[in-house]
Parts: structure tokens; sequence; C-alpha cells
């Protein structure tokens, strides 16, 4: 059984991104906390850190997961995704453009939790409907949009049905 | 590249996107300037208003990673107390020292290694707070009777300016119609997702502050924080991040902290970082005011509008923190919005009570406007007999009165309101749904349609500030127009074209639209331009209105720009005119090239003229420098405040017109927004998707502010909307169908024509709303935000806010679990008990017995007679902790009854109740009947959060304490959850079916 | 909002968490999904010296089908619940009331067992098993035992359970065939916590009602059934959907920020009529 002392730092070695990275957690940091402060992995932000806004949200072995609720030694040998993990050689996936040619995010704070949320969601559920977005959507607060653009985004991906999407998230997740 | 149409206009995917999308964007808590900073976190207030008796810093300075602790006694000696307009001698310093005016007040910073460590050292710090009475809702502040926020002030009302323009008084004496409402619009907050932030590196020699933060301006801050720290400008340099998570405005108020951050470095000698969370900001950083307003219009019987005589009290929170009292002053210019009104009395006043300071939220100050002034057109139009559309075209101001200008100073430039009136109706389609509606009251639905327009000012100046000074007032001091902007545009030896603005946007595109700007008037593509939008008070232009704020970027930032490009453009010209043969003006730029025009096929690269103004400086034309690096300030139009009191405060007016449909459930109170249509005249739009981006954007701050959000406060000051679950932003499922439409009035005022439309909805969306509630009910008084409950209890002919308290109260008791409208609870009960009174009696009242029953008791002594100190732990589901407690017996009756007075205080929270006993013999005397009444009153973080099971939680307790005491009188032990269990089945009675 | 200092512990088996908690279950909060546990965390409204990660207690996992009922294992997310086509067929009232169950963002790691062993009387899953009569397996290092849901839950937050136990299961009723179910919730916001919901199950034969049990969330301090039992024996529609929501003036709930005393009792009525709507409609009979 693994225990760790609430004083001492663990060793705790991941994928995140599909990268093997690894860093020292002492058992209450935050897996937010521990992915932008410790491996400078910036992209993911905080928003509320009571699990409501969703601007934290990854995904953590293929389950979306509000990284402020999570504590970073429960993600030994774990793969995460983050949305630096989305594009590929700065190449944007189908969301990604989407997003932007649809106007779906100003100050962009809240995105990288949406992006990461939208990409499980449509590997999920390839095809749904806007009502489905937007319950999908409910589990993020964005002060700036209200929601139109990521709305209009989504199912546009969803009805080009194409394959990048699952393709980009499912390499990253491997 | 094709010779493309005009950039300006078009709407092109944002330069800000790739970053943003892909996590490469930094923001204020992504930085690491400097090395070796530590992390703060801020011990504050729990009271909402109490004196500070005692502070104790030891532990939490002696802890291990802990490298110091700042208290008020710092700050104020390391600090100037920050000023207010007035020069009023209301002490405001960023950290409280004896007293605390509000929920979440800073009482003491403690500096760690990390955020972790020093959230440790804050539970180590003990202070002893006597707890005063507070005041939460600003009329009861008026009163002479309400405790006194500060002490040097004679009364909490803090400001007082009355107005009048035309013949108001000649008016009101003959009017054939007069419609009066009264609305108190409550306190709402924009809540970016992105929270404050502030890193703070103090230096020496000379003394100097570098402060990098997701402050935005305005920069009329700047010069109150080198006063609070007690330097010369320029000795505190500002510096804001790439990328912002948002600001509404909200993040104006961030510059209290500041200061304080940068004494806590000043102290503690080392750079220290803050970054605010979500439970800090809803409390303490900054939120609208709420307003209540009297109007009364003199309407002819055909409606027309006339005068308007207004009254208006400011709840500015417990600090009147500049710029408040101005969003009092910021539609004064257009006290009639978009309406031609020539006759005004105005009675402002703004007072302080135990709130968090108010300050900038999206559309500063113009909710709480709009919101009176449409509810009296709304009323006006019903007691009249007249449809509330036509009412409204008979008042807007006609197309030919452009320009207009209002009594009160505002020049209304040019619009066409009836035009936009026209579009909104057709694309509402208003006949269609006044038969929805027609057909849906036959059934018996509640279905209403209501419309709202308004004018939005862009591109303020610093005159409606100084309004709230009186003439002598101003006399003495520097007038107040102030309103630029500066920008500087250099093209590289390489070609690299740079743009710098001093605009500090929080997330709406000005990359995109500067880059745009600059593509038209120097004939490259936006992807060429790279836009700095960090602000480095060092290194860049700024002036006192520099930043993001009142609509300033389309106005006044871009106007900027495109004078820098201009610029740049002509000298690009001059270089080229000698290469291509021809004169400058033959120039023209296009595609990335100069070509000369008239026919002649010969071009030259912008790419190389650049270069040549740098490697060839010797074979520019005459007269031209080397180099292309071209600054220019757009100066906005205004003036101050007049002998009259007139202002031109803005450099345009756009205008709105909103209509909606909306259906009320009858059984469940729920507003259904069927249909909502927003027309603007904001110019020529620059992008127009970013455009719509931002129309969208105030549509779902106005549509929260008028369905779900409210910062709540409890009478005693606790706040009660403390977290994302109690403060209610809307998700994507509640954002209704929403059309936008256009209409384009260019304001002659601005460089490229265009007026504002970031604040829009924001202002506007709750007035319509319940205007349509107002059509479908037939009910005047309605205040937003228009929840279930409150709707339910207005159908159910309740007051919303019933149990208690004024009118239209922002403070919301009604709904509360508690007596008082405070976060109060009362209750009681009864239970028989195997043993006479006298036994009863000793039991309740001994020392050894009381320690046995009360719950948690780690030890209690009687400190003199009828006077206990105990210590107890409180633990409801692991939620709890260590509490201190004093007991005292009052009014014994021994064996008949008494009352324990108790103040309980721990890191949760603190109580203060009284219960009295009273014990009755039953079966003469064999058994006693105990029956007991209590009120306590439970503030504090635990309240905050967990008010919604605080009433459960009392009831726990209490019933832990008498099981306690039934135990000991049976004299065995017995199931702990036996007890609780026969407690839950009491509490739900016979409704369980077991 | 950081915790305080605690350790960890990630038992691998249910006899290292039982031994685990038998010996410091006091001061330990056990985490599964971590979604309320890990917000009272971060606002230090809990301060538990040790934190129990069961997620890797593989036995908690399963999801196992006895004759009576489905017995969904600790770990069993809300997620993977509202996919299953067995929870469907099997429990509908579960799958009903999962689709009112916070996010897509927080079911993922959301547990049924945890939610239940939360206890907040606004939460949909203990209303849904109460009102199923299922029933709660626990385990110390000791013994087992299986509570009943109407004697788990005490008050906001705590139940029966004791500091040394662990939830291992959650026992699901499996529908008879004649059952009918409905589940209606009011919340002010898609995914918020009801401000009332009602559950209901029934057994309606030839248009009479010879079984009803009806159950609330949000207007008391545990999930708690009204007592319908007059209405055995009558007859299904309208009527007697009106007699049974005019019961509901006897419940007490308490107020709060977003809902007052009356309104929840009279969202208790309205839903209640429309969930027996729901039950005594065969078209409708369960609704999902």
């Amino acid at each position: 059984m693994k225990r760790i002392a609430a004083d001492e730092k663990t060793r705790v070695a991941f994928r995140l991104n599909g990268r093997p990275r690894e860093g020292y957690a002492e058992p209450r940091m935050l897996l937010v906390d521990f992915i932008r402060h410790e491996l400078g992995a910036l992209g993911t932000h905080v928003g509320c850190e009571h699990g409501v806004c969703g601007a934290c949200t990854v995904s953590i072995d293929g389950r979306i997961a509000r990284s402020c609720l999570v504590y970073a030694v429960q993600i030994d040998d774990a793969s995460v995704m983050t949305v630096e993990g989305l594009a590929v050689e700065g190449k944007l996936t189908a969301l990604q453009s989407a997003f932007t040619r649809h106007h779906a995010l100003q100050c962009g704070f809240c995105t990288a939790g949406i992006l990461i949320s939208t990409t499980m969601f449509l590997e999920q559920n390839p095809h749904p409907t806007e009502d489905a977005v937007r319950h999908m959507l409910s589990g993020h607060i964005c002060r700036c949009t209200a929601y139109n653009g990521m709305v209009q985004a989504i199912l546009e991906v969803a009805n080009a049905a194409s394959p990048s999407i699952v393709d980009t998230a499912g390499s990253v997740e491997g | 590249m094709e010779t493309q149409e005009s950039w300006i206009g078009r709407s092109i995917p944002r330069k800000e996107d790739p970053a943003l999308l892909t996590g490469a964007a930094r923001y204020m808590d992504d930085l690491s300037p400097v090395e070796g900073i530590r992390y703060a976190a801020i011990l504050r207030s729990p009271h909402g208003h109490a004196e500070i008796l005692k502070i104790d810093v030891s532990a939490a300075e002696a802890m291990p990673g802990v490298t110091g602790v700042v208290t008020g006694d710092d700050v104020a000696r390391l600090s100037q107390p920050l000023a207010n307009l007035f020069g009023l001698k209301m002490t405001y310093y960023p950290c409280a020292r004896d007293r605390v005016r509000y929920y979440g007040e800073p009482v003491a910073v403690v500096v760690a290694d990390n955020r972790y460590i020093a959230e440790d050292a804050l539970d180590a710090i003990s202070i002893e707070y006597r707890p005063l009475q507070a005041v939460v809702d600003p009329e009861d502040s008026t009163a002479s009777s309400a405790p006194l926020l500060h002490e040097a002030l004679a009364s909490n009302v803090v400001h007082s300016r009355s107005f009048r323009y035309g013949e108001p008084e000649t008016i009101f004496a003959t009017a054939k119609h007069l419609t009066s409402i009264k609305t108190h619009y409550p306190r709402v907050a924009s809540t970016p997702m992105e929270t404050f932030g502030v890193i703070a590196h103090f230096q020496s020699a000379p003394d100097r502050y570098t402060v990098w933060s997701n402050f935005q301006g305005p920069f009329t801050m700047y010069p109150l924080m080198c006063a609070a720290l007690k330097v010369p400008s320029p000795r505190v340099r500002l510096i804001s991040p790439p990328a912002s998570g948002g600001s509404f405005g909200i993040k104006q108020a961030i510059y209290p902290y500041i200061v304080l951050l940068a004494v806590a470095s000043r102290k503690l000698g080392v750079p220290i970082k803050w970054t605010e969370d979500r439970l800090e900001h809803l409390a303490a950083s900054s939120c609208a005011s709420d307003r209540v307003v009297e109007m009364t219009g003199a309407f002819t019987k055909e409606g027309k509008l006339e005068a308007i005589a207004i009254k208006q009290l400011e709840n500015v929170g417990a600090y009147l923190r500049p710029p408040e009292p101005a969003g009092l002053y910021r539609f004064h210019a257009t006290l009639s919005g978009p309406y031609d009104v020539r006759h005004f009395t105005v009675e402002n006043r703004a007072v302080v009570t135990n709130q968090m300071p108010s300050g900038l939220n999206r559309g500063y100050g113009g909710a709480q406007y709009c919101y009176p002034l449409e509810r009296l057109m709304q009323r006006a139009a019903a007691e009249l007999n007249i449809d509330p559309v036509e009412l409204r075209r008979r008042n807007l101001i006609p197309t030919a009165a452009f320009p207009y200008e209002c009594i009160s100073g505002g020049l209304l430039e040019s619009g066409d309101y009836q035009g936009a009136l026209d579009l909104a109706l057709r694309k509402f389609g208003i006949d269609e749904m006044r038969r929805m509606r027609d057909e849906a009251r036959a059934s018996g639905r509640l279905f209403g349609v209501g419309v709202a327009c308004s004018v939005e000012a862009a591109g303020s100046n610093l005159a409606y500030v100084n309004l709230a000074l009186t003439g002598e007032q101003r006399a003495g001091r520097l007038p107040k127009s102030g309103g630029s902007s500066t920008s500087s545009l250099t093209i590289d030896a390489l070609g690299g074209i740079v743009v710098r603005i001093d605009g500090a946007p929080a997330g709406q595109g000005h990359e995109t639209v500067v880059a745009q700007i600059v593509a038209e008037e120097i004939g490259v593509s936006p992807d060429d331009v790279t836009v700095m939008t960090e602000l480095d008070t060092l290194r860049d232009s700024w002036s006192v209105s520099s930043g993001n704020y009142a609509n300033r970027f389309s106005t006044t930032v871009v106007g900027a720009v495109g004078l820098a490009a201009r610029a740049a453009a002509t000298k690009l010209r001059r270089i080229a005119a000698p290469l291509l043969d021809v004169e400058p003006e033959a120039v023209v730029l296009r595609n990335g090239k100069a070509h000369a025009s008239g026919g002649k096929n010969v071009a030259v690269s912008i790419r190389s003229l650049a270069a040549k103004s740098h490697w060839d400086t010797g074979g520019l034309p005459e007269g031209v420098s080397a180099g292309i690096s071209e600054t220019a300030t757009m100066t906005q139009l205004g003036k101050d405040v007049d002998e009259q009191d007139r202002l031109r405060s803005a450099v345009t007016y756009s205008f709105q017109c909103d209509l909606a449909a909306v259906e009320v459930d009858r059984q469940t109170g729920s507003v259904n927004i069927l249909k909502y249509v927003t027309v603007h005249d904001a110019g020529r739009l620059l992008n127009p998707q970013l455009a719509d981006g931002q129309i969208w954007g105030g549509f779902a701050h106005g549509l929260g502010a008028a369905m779900l959000e409210r910062v709540v406060y409890g009478r005693d000051g606790t706040l009660l909307s403390t977290t994302f679950v109690d403060y209610m932003c809307p998700t994507a499922v509640e954002i209704p169908p929403f059309e936008i439409g256009h209409v384009t009035s260019p304001s002659p005022n601005t460089l490229f024509g265009a007026k504002g439309l970031g604040d829009g909805c924001s202002m506007l969306t709750p007035a319509v709303i319940a205007n349509a509630l107002d059509d479908a009910l037939g009910i005047p008084d309605l205040a937003p935000p228009f929840t279930p409950d409150r709707m339910w209890s207005l159908l159910s002919g309740l007051s919303p806010d019933a149990d208690k308290g004024p009118r239209d109260s922002a403070t919301r008791e009604t709904t509360l679990p508690f007596a008082d409208g405070g976060t109060v609870l009362k209750g009681g009960d009864e239970l028989d008990l195997a043993a006479p009174p006298e036994q009863v009696w000793r039991l309740l009242f001994d020392v050894e017995a009381m320690q046995r029953i009360l719950p948690g008791c780690k030890d209690l002594a009687e400190t003199e007679p009828d006077h206990f100190a105990a210590t107890i732990v409180i633990d409801i589901a692991g939620i709890g902790g260590e509490y201190v407690a004093d007991i005292r017996i009052r009014e014994k009756d021994e064996p008949r009854q008494a009352t324990l007075v108790s103040n309980v205080s721990g890191r949760l929270g603190f109580g203060q109740g009284s219960a009295t006993v009273t014990l009755s013999p039953l079966d003469d005397g064999a058994r006693t009947r105990l029956a007991y009444r209590y009120e306590a009153r439970v503030g504090g973080k635990v309240a905050g959060i967990g008010h919604r099971l605080l009433g459960s939680v009392v009831r726990v307790v209490l019933g832990e304490f008498f099981g306690a005491l039934e135990e000991q009188i049976a004299a065995k032990p017995s199931g702990l959850l036996r007890r609780l269990r026969r407690r839950a089945r009491l509490l739900a009675k016979a409704i369980l079916s077991r | 909002m950081k915790p305080v200092k605690f350790a960890y512990a990630r038992p691998q088996e249910l006899s290292e968490l039982t031994e685990l908690l038998h010996s410091e279950g006091e001061d330990a909060r056990i985490l599964a999904g971590g979604l309320s546990l890990g917000a009272m965390l971060n606002m230090r409204l809990v301060t538990p010296r040790l934190l129990v990660d069961i997620n890797h207690v593989q036995t908690l996992q399963r999801t196992q089908n006895a004759a009576e009922y489905v017995q969904t294992g600790a770990l069993v997310r809300q997620a993977d619940a509202l996919l299953s086509p067995e929870i469907a067929r099997d429990v509908p009232l579960l799958r009903a009331a999962l689709s009112h169950v916070g996010h897509f963002q927080t079911r993922s790691r959301g547990t049924l067992a945890g939610s239940i062993a939360h206890a907040d009387p606004s939460a949909e899953l203990p209303l849904a098993l109460t009102v199923l009569g299922g029933a709660i397996e626990l385990a110390s290092r000791r013994r087992s035992r299986v509570v009943n849901a109407d004697s788990f839950f005490l008050s906001p937050l705590r139940t029966v359970r004791r500091p040394d136990e662990v939830v291992t299961a959650i026992r699901w009723p499996r529908r008879r065939n004649d059952e009918r179910f409905a589940f209606r919730e009011f919340a002010l916001r898609a995914g918020d916590y009801a401000v009332v919901a009602v559950a209901c199950k029934a057994r309606v034969a030839k248009g009479v009602v010879e079984d009803l049990r009806l159950g609330f969330a949000g207007v008391a301090d545990t999930p708690i059934l009204l007592d319908v039992s007059f209405a055995c024996g009558e007859r299904t529609g309208e009527g007697l959907a009106d007699a049974i929501s005019a019961r509901t003036k006897a419940l007490e709930p308490t107020a709060d920020l977003h809902a007052s005393r009356d309104y929840r009792r009279q969202l208790a009525a309205v839903l209640t009529k429309a969930a027996l709507m729901d039950v005594f409609t065969p078209k409708l009979e369960s609704v999902s």
C-alpha cells in the first residue's frame, strides 16, 4: 500500500500529453498546481478551486477531471492531457480552428478546459444535438462570450464529422 | 496577394487566438519575472463590522517556510491612506487596523515559500474581534440611528449633490400626468474568470516598486498608488502581462492590493506574488454599486416626457474607493438617455455600508440608471394607456435633431434611433409576438413583451468624475477633461511592423483590430503587424486615461493607432516617391508595396523602404529622418464641468434598442425568455464578428443580472454569495435565443466613425426583462434578479422580500432561513426527562455535568459565578474544529428557568446565541418537561459558505446537547446513533413513512 | 484555497483499506471521485490528517447482478452508470436521476457511492436510493453490514457510517416488470443541486394504484418519503395526483438564499403532480 506522510514530497511520474514527466509533490498539492508550477505547463488555468467553473479541466487516462479537485499524488503512472496536447506541432485541431472561426473565445482563460471537455465529449458523442452540447458546456463558466460561438463551433465540427479530433486526442492519450 | 477591399470592417480571425487555443498565452499567474518570489495569502475579516481588539501573528511568523507577516500597523507605517475624491476623513488603508468594515476586508498578509504554507500560517494568526452592529441596506444606513462606519465622519452619507437643469418646477406644476417609480437595483459582479494577480517587488536606492499585475486602468489610479506608497512617479512601475483573463472593469479595483503587496515587499525584502482565489474575489474584489432610485416623470397626455425628477442613493460599500462615487455621474451628461427631455432635478447621495467597496463593473453606473428610467417609461405607458413602443417613438430624439446637445451637456453626435427601433421591431416580429401574447393570454398563460432603449457612452473623459465635486470644490483644482490615447508604430530594418497601444485589453481582440487598422493604412496584411498590448509605465507612453474601460478602444485607442499608422504611411510615401519617380501624394501603399499611381507599373516593397530608412539614412529624401518610428496621440473631444454643471464626458454615443418576449410559469415562477432582439447603432463596425462577440458577452452579463446573479449580504454583514455555487453565473443552458441587428450611423467624432458597444445589454437587459414581466403580470414592483422563487412569491401575492425588510431590498432576507435577515437561526423544542426539575437543573448548570453534556467539550471552567470558559470541538461530518466559548447564565430562577448567553469563535467562524430553558414538573415532579427557545447568530466562513446547511447543523449540535442531557439523566450509556435518529425523526415528524 | 496538510494512503485491497480505517478512520477522509470532498478540502472546511484514496481497490469497481438488486461497487462512476444499458433496463429510476447529477465533467469521476456517502440532502442519488428502498453495504475490519437507505441518512452530510467503515457497494433494487418510475427535478441552472427533486415508484394495475413510493430531495435534512399509503387501491388520474400532491403541505423545508420555505413546498407539490402523471400515464411509464 502506498503511503505518503503529510510532509513528504514524493516523486510523481506520469505522462503529460504523451511525454513522460516527473516531479515532486506532497500529498496535498493540487494536480493543477503541480502541472502549472512544478512542471511549468501553464496552459491549464485556475478559475475557482471548488470544482464549479471548469477552467482547470484536464483528461486523466481518458476521463475528464477538474484538476483543482485531484491531487498530484493520485496521477502516478497516469496519462494526463491538457490543452497543450491538442495541437500537434502547431497545427490546430478541427475544434480549435472552429473555435477561432466562430469567435468562441475572447479572453481565452476558460478555453483550455472547454477544449479538453469538448474533445472528450465529441469522442463519446460524435453527433450531438445543440441541447446536448449546451448541457456539456454547462460544466464550464465563460464570462466573455455567452457560449454562442462555442456552440456553433462544436456543432460545425460534429456535423463535419471530421475524424481528426478523435485521432488527435487518441494519439495524445497514448 | 490580391488587392483587398478595406481591412477595416471585416471579420478576420483573431490574431490572439492561436496562443489562447494552444495554452501558449501567458496570464498574470503564469509570470515569474524575477528570482526569489514568495507567495502571499491574505487573512480577511469574518465580520461585517467589528473592532479588532488584539492581533497576534507570532505563531504564524514562527512557522517554517514563512517569510513574515504584514499587519495593518505595518501598512500604516509604510504607506499613506488611499485618498478619496473629497478629502473626507475616511481613513482607508488596504489592510484594516483597528476596525473592519466589511466581510473579507484584509487584516493581515502572510508571505511564505508557497501559497499552501501561507494559508497554513493564516490559520495560526489569532485575532480578537468585538462585533459591532452592521448596516448593509443603503436606506437604513442614511438614518441617524445607523451605526456609523467612519468615526471621523458625522454621517454615513459621504456625498450629496443636487442639480437642476431647465425649468423643472414649471413643468411639474403644469404637467398633465406624473408617473413615479422607486427601484433598488441590486449588486452584481462580472467575476472575470481570471482573478486578481499581483507581483510586487520593492527595490531600494532609490526606493522604488516594480509591480506586475492585471490592473487594466483607468490609470487615474496610478497617482493614488504613488501617493499611498510615498514615492514620486515613476518609482511605481506598473507592468501588465500579455494576456488577461477578463476584467469588465472589475480589475480597476486591484490598486489597493497593489499598494498592500508593495508594502509587504518593502517590509519583508522579497518580491511577492499574490493570486487572489475565488472566495477572495467574490468577497472582496469589487462589484457594481447597488442603487435606490426614485424617479418622477412629467408627461403630456400624449406621452411626451418633459421633465424628470431624480433621487439617487448609491451604496458604495464600506469605503468611498475612487473613482466612486463617479458611477452616479457616468450617465449625467445624458440624463434622459435617448429621449428628448430638457428639464431635470437631480439629487444624488452616496452612502457607506458594511459591504465591499463598489467600483467599475461592465457598464459602469449604467444598469443602475437605465433600469429606473426604462421602468418609468413602461409604467407611464401603462398609466397613459399608450403602447410602450409608441411611447418610446414619441420621445426618442428624431434623426433630424442630431447633433443633439443634452441639457446637462452631453453631445449625441449622430444616430438613427427611430431607424434602429424600426429594425428591432422587424427583427423581433412585433406583430407576431403580440399575436402570440394574445393567444397565450386567452388560454390563461402569463406572456409579456418588453422594450427598452438606451444610449451608450464611449470614450469617457474624467469630467464626470469631477462632477461629484461642487463648483466651489472644483474651483481650487485643476480642471479635468482628460481623455487621450497614445500609440507608437515602428518598422524595423527587416520590415517588421510593431504597434504599441495603451489600451490594456482583456480579451476583446484589440490586437486584431489594431492590426486591421494598420494594415489598412500602410497597405500590408494584418498578419504582418505585431501588436504589443503589454503596458509598462516606465517604457510605454501612458496617460491618466489609459486603460481598458468605457469603450475607450473603439473611439480613442484606434484613433491613436490610426494617426500613428498614417504618420508612418506618410513617411513611407516620402521615401518611396523618388524611387518611383512620383510625388509622395501619388504613392499608393497596397499589398505590402508602394505603388506609383497614375498608370506607372512600378512598385517597391515596404520592407525595402523600411530597410532603406535604417541602412541608407544618407539616401533619404531631404527632411526625412532615419528609421520609421511614429508615435501619435489621439486627444478626445470633451470638456470639464462648467458653472451650470454641464459636461461633455464622452466622445461619442451609440444607441441600443432591445425587445424581449417572456412567459412566466405560474406554478414554478420560472421565466422563459422566448425571444430577445437587440439592435445597436454603434457607428462603423471595425470588425463585425468581434462587435457581435462584445454584444453577446454584454448580453450574458445583463441576463445574469436579470435572472440569476446577486451579491447578497445578510443583515449582519455576512456575505452569503461566497462561492460560484451561490453566486450563479449563467451557463450555456441558461442563454436564451438572442438576435443582433445593426444600424450604422458613423460618428463624426472618431477617426474611423466607430462608437462603443461593449457595455450594451449589460446595462439594458434587466430593464427589458422587467418591462416584459410587467407586461405579463401587471406587477409594477419588480426587482432583479427574477429568480423563480421571487417570481413565484410575486405571483402568490407575497412580497419577494416578505419576511422583512424594505421593498426591493438588495439584502434579500426573505429567503434566508433566518428570522431577522441576518444569519440568525431561531428554534426551539421540548422534551420530557425522567428526573425531577431539581436534578435536571443541577445537571444543566453544574460544572462537571456541563462538561459532560456540552458537545465536544474539551475543558470548561467557571471563571466567576455563572460565567464559564470552555473549549469545545464541534464536528459535523468533519466540518468544524476547536472553538472557544464564553458562556454566561442569566436570569436564573432555580429550578424553573434560566437563559444561557454564549459567544463562540474559532477558525471557521463565530456564533453568538442565547437560549432560554424552562423546566416544568410532570407527574407530580417525578419527571420534567424541558422547553427551550434559542436564537443564534452565526457568522464567518461557515455561515458564508455553508448557510444552506447551517440550520441543520445547529439542530444537530443542539440534538447532541440535549441527547447528552437525557443520557446523563438516564445515567446509562446511550448510542449516539439512536439519539440522532430520534432527532431526525422528530424533525421529519409525521411525514416520514417508515 | 489550498487544503491543510494531510497524509495520503492508497490501499489496493479491501483488507488494507479496512485495516487502515480501523486504526486511523477517525481522522481520515475517504477519497473516491473527490468532487465534494475536494471543494471542502480546498476551502479548509474539512481538515483530515489522512486521505484514503480508494480508487485503486479493484474489488470496489465491480457491478454485479443479484436476483433482487443491482450491486454497484463503491467506485462505479456516475458517467458509466448513466451510459450503462443494464442500469437503464434494470434500475431506470437511477438512470433518470443520474441525468440530473452534476455535469459531464463531474460525472466522469464522481461515483454513485460517493454521492450517497456524502449525504447532501439536495442530491439526487440518495433520493433515488431511498425511494427504491435500496441499501448501502458497509465494511469494517471486523464485519460487513447492510443498511437500508431509509435509515442510512442522519442529517446533512451525516450518515450512520462509522469512521472505521467504508461504503463498499450500493444495492439498487431491480425493477419489477409492473413497476413504473418517474424523476422530476427543479434546479436553477443546468447541473445544479436540486432546489427540490421528486422521485416516484409505482405499481399500477388496471388503472388502480397497487403500490406507491414518493420521496423528495431538498425539503428536509435527508431525503424523505411522503406517506402516500392512502393512494393504494385508488384509481390513477389527475384527481389522485392532486390529492397526493396536496399532502406535500406537510413538508417543512428550510429556506436558503435561492428558495424560500413556501416556494420549496410549492415546488414539491408541482413536481409531485408531474411525477405522478408520469407514472399514471402508461406511455411515460419510465422517464429518462
